[in-house]
């Protein structure tokens, strides 16, 4: 698997310029991208959970703003311009910093949390050769990284200078922490079978074999418990303690407000989008079509499991988890600060450590 | 006025913290200053008063008639049960006796009432548990009710319709039938929020065990309502002291059995409410099929001046004992009006039951009370 940037390099070699430059431009272009990836995303995905919500619920959500004129129909696609007018908005709202709160750390508390979600996105391939760096310990970086926001949420909480904030950060900071231990757990069942932390070489072992989900019922299991601790990572319900809006207004989102509030957004919605990428890549065979599960397809149908065909199936996988996520929040009640300890401390953890025994032995006999 | 919370009684690790007026799950503008030690909830002190308008002064000073419309604010998801408990204390005073036709449409109206005010306590719960969606069902469903009232009232929420007497006007002339449509098509809907909410792990998780009311407890903080018949006693006015035309229906008082936990715990109390729903929905059915035909203002005096005296009456709202205490002095205006409010009584308790839980226990808690504000500050 070779990575953007190096496709880039060696595509612009060409023009004969300085390599200092060539590499300059070859790491922003994706950079850039990467940036409306997340833009493009978070638009799609609050228009998505609006209307998914809205369904759920009886309504029928936004239905006023059109782009271009374009109003769609009576139902889907009635207000398709919505998350746009609500991004501009955002952008045009007067910045509140509370007078008693620490300016400074305020203002850098939600960059950090998109630092987070950003270099995360970095490791994530989109599909088949189209990452922006391919690490070989891929695995090991995006669960560093993606951890990596909850300093952005203890600052956000502390120098907001209010209780509620307070209080959901300190709950954000506990619940992070303890699901990075399961979804860690979980993530090295793959690992061990197939024998890399590198994403590409994960679902090339796929590829050859069978999807990590259906490989045993450990890798099953794992799944599970990989999904929904990525759930309660992303501050999610039933987990959003955190945020719980009945209970601590907005938890560590309460002062913020316009632009640095929209940031915090891109970032939740961004990490929604690089969990279910993830989930998809280790367990549920990244690119590979769902055709090749079953060798149903004839030979002349095979373009389908194809590099273009890759990132589609890539991002089907991810939308059905997000819809997934989406559906959760429209259901289920939210747990209690405890009983989340529970789950995780509890149930999840020794289940994993299990699953990774009992997976190690499943290897040796099969 | 309230006394500023001793500062000695706190402890190092404790910390206050001021929950509303301003707060999504304060249901209204209440203000909690809870004493916190980290989660852990040690003290509750509920401050009111954010919504008082001087009803009882008012009253003083207004006639009987005029009373009739303020009634409708105290308890703004209950307006007819107001009207109605309201009414039935001035006709007390006067020693009126009412049509047949007037006491059924009073039923009615007060079963349907009854049903959209639950409705709003178990959506509500939900919400303050975190469950977003059973809010907007139980809402879509109280909808058609207030459509009902608005086709008989003209208004959606404070409705001016039980009159000291009599009614302001009688059914429309399809009110049974849409009635009876209504009916036909809430029941099912009912199986469908104990789908969504009510044997939801984490919602049982959340509520069961949660914020017990012993019975003892509750009889002597003056708990009435489903809140009390939660804890387990089968106490309710319409069966007990049967007013209007209850005493000829068929119906049961639910209680709570401690079904997923202890008796008389968050669980219990929604579950009773459900169940009441469900009760409701009977009478209902019972009193369109039976309705007599009559005049609905023929009992109607002229005008109210009721000799010197005092009289009190209870009722059993939504949210439980209204009472109405008056002292007339032979003026059209009563000399003292006093209302007991049972959403008042049962927000005394808070304290008494959640200190020792955690936070978002203190949500649900105070979700399950059921209160409004409108009543408890008056």
């Amino acid at each position: 698997m070779t990575s953007i940037v190096d496709t880039l390099i060696s595509q612009l070699s060409f023009l004969g310029i300085d390599s200092q430059i060539i590499f300059i431009i070859a790491v922003c272009i994706p950079a850039i991208s990467l940036f409306l990836v997340m833009s493009i995303n978070a638009m799609i995905s609050v228009y998505m959970e609006r209307k998914v919500s809205a369904f759920m619920q009886d309504r029928i959500g936004p239905m006023e703003v059109g782009i271009f004129g374009f109003k769609g129909g009576k139902k889907f696609w009635g207000g398709i311009g919505q998350t746009i007018a609500d991004a501009i908005k955002l952008l045009s709202k007067e910045d509140i910093i509370p007078k008693d709160a620490d300016k400074i750390l305020m203002t850098l508390a939600p960059f950090i949390i998109f630092i987070g979600a950003f270099l995360t996105l970095v490791a994530v391939p989109f599909a088949e050769n189209l990452v922006v760096s391919d690490f070989n310990i891929g695995v090991f970086y995006i669960m560093a990284t993606s951890s990596f926001g909850v300093i952005g949420i203890i600052l956000a909480g502390w120098a907001s200078n209010n209780k509620w904030s307070l209080y959901g950060a300190m709950r954000a900071a506990a619940q992070i922490i303890s699901y990075e231990i399961p979804i860690g757990l979980s993530f090295l069942l793959p690992v061990i079978v197939a024998g890399s932390l590198n994403l590409g070489d994960i679902v090339s072992w796929q590829a050859d074999n069978r999807w990590f989900i259906l490989h045993s019922p450990f890798t099953f299991v794992a799944f599970a418990i990989f999904f929904i601790s990525v759930v309660a990572e992303t501050n999610r319900v039933p987990f959003d303690i955190p945020e719980a809006e009945s209970e601590l207004v907005a938890g560590w989102m309460t002062e913020y407000s316009g632009f640095k509030w929209a940031i915090f957004f891109l970032s939740e919605y961004a990490n929604m989008l690089v969990v279910s990428l993830v989930a998809s890549i280790i367990f549920l065979g990244g690119w590979l079509s769902p055709f090749t599960l079953f060798n149903v397809l004839p030979d002349k149908w095979l373009f389908l499991d194809g590099p273009i065909f890759g990132f589609f199936w890539l991002l089907i996988k991810a939308v059905l988890l997000i819809f997934i996520m989406m559906w959760f929040r429209w259901t289920f009640p939210r747990l209690r600060v405890d009983q989340l300890m529970y789950l995780c401390w509890k149930v999840f953890i020794p289940f994993s450590l299990a699953n990774l025994f009992f997976i190690s032995i499943w290897e040796l006999i099969f | 006025m309230y006394k500023i919370l001793d500062k000695s009684i706190i402890g190092a690790d404790e910390m206050i913290l001021n929950m509303g007026p301003q707060h999504p799950s304060t249901h209204g503008v209440l203000r909690l200053k809870i004493v916190t030690d980290g989660e852990i909830v040690s003290h509750i002190e509920p401050i009111i008063g954010y919504l008082h308008r001087c009803f009882e002064k008012h009253c003083e000073n207004l006639s009987y008639e005029q009373i009739v419309p303020f009634t409708d604010r105290c308890d703004y998801l209950a307006s007819m049960h107001m009207g109605h408990a309201y009414a039935m204390s001035v006709e007390k005073l006067l020693g009126l006796e009412l049509p047949e036709r007037v006491e059924y449409i009073r039923v009615i109206v007060a079963e349907l009432q009854r049903i959209a005010s639950h409705l709003i306590a178990v959506g509500v719960f939900g919400l303050d548990v975190g469950a977003i969606t059973p809010f907007t069902w139980t809402l879509r469903d109280r909808e058609r009710i207030l459509d009902l009232f608005e086709q008989l009232t003209g208004a959606r929420l404070l409705y001016n319709y039980i009159w000291p007497g009599g009614l302001a006007h009688d059914l429309p002339p399809n009110f049974i039938a849409k009635t009876e449509e209504f009916l036909d098509y809430f029941e099912p809907q009912i199986q469908e929020y104990n789908n969504l909410l009510t044997t939801n792990k984490i919602f049982i998780e959340r509520t069961a065990d949660v914020g017990i009311i012993p019975v003892d407890v509750g009889i002597n903080y003056g708990v009435s309502g489903p809140t009390l018949r939660a804890s387990g006693v089968s106490y309710d006015l319409r069966k007990d002291e049967p007013y209007s035309v209850y005493d000829k229906f068929d119906f049961d008082i639910p209680v709570g059995k401690g079904d997923m936990g202890t008796v008389g715990d968050c669980w219990d109390r929604y579950w009773v409410r459900v169940k009441e729903i469900e009760e409701s929905v009977k009478i209902l059915r019972q009193a369109i099929k039976s309705i007599p035909e009559g005049d609905v203002q023929s009992a109607m005096p002229k005008r109210i001046r009721p000799k010197k005296g005092e009289v009190y009456s209870r009722y059993e709202s939504a949210r439980g004992d209204v009472g109405f205490y008056i002292r007339s002095g032979g003026k059209n205006m009563p000399s003292r009006l006093k209302m007991r409010s049972p959403a008042y009584c049962n927000l005394s308790i808070l304290n008494e039951i959640s200190a020792g839980w955690m936070m978002s226990d203190v949500i649900t808690i105070l979700g399950s009370l059921d209160i409004v504000l409108g009543e408890i500050d008056r």
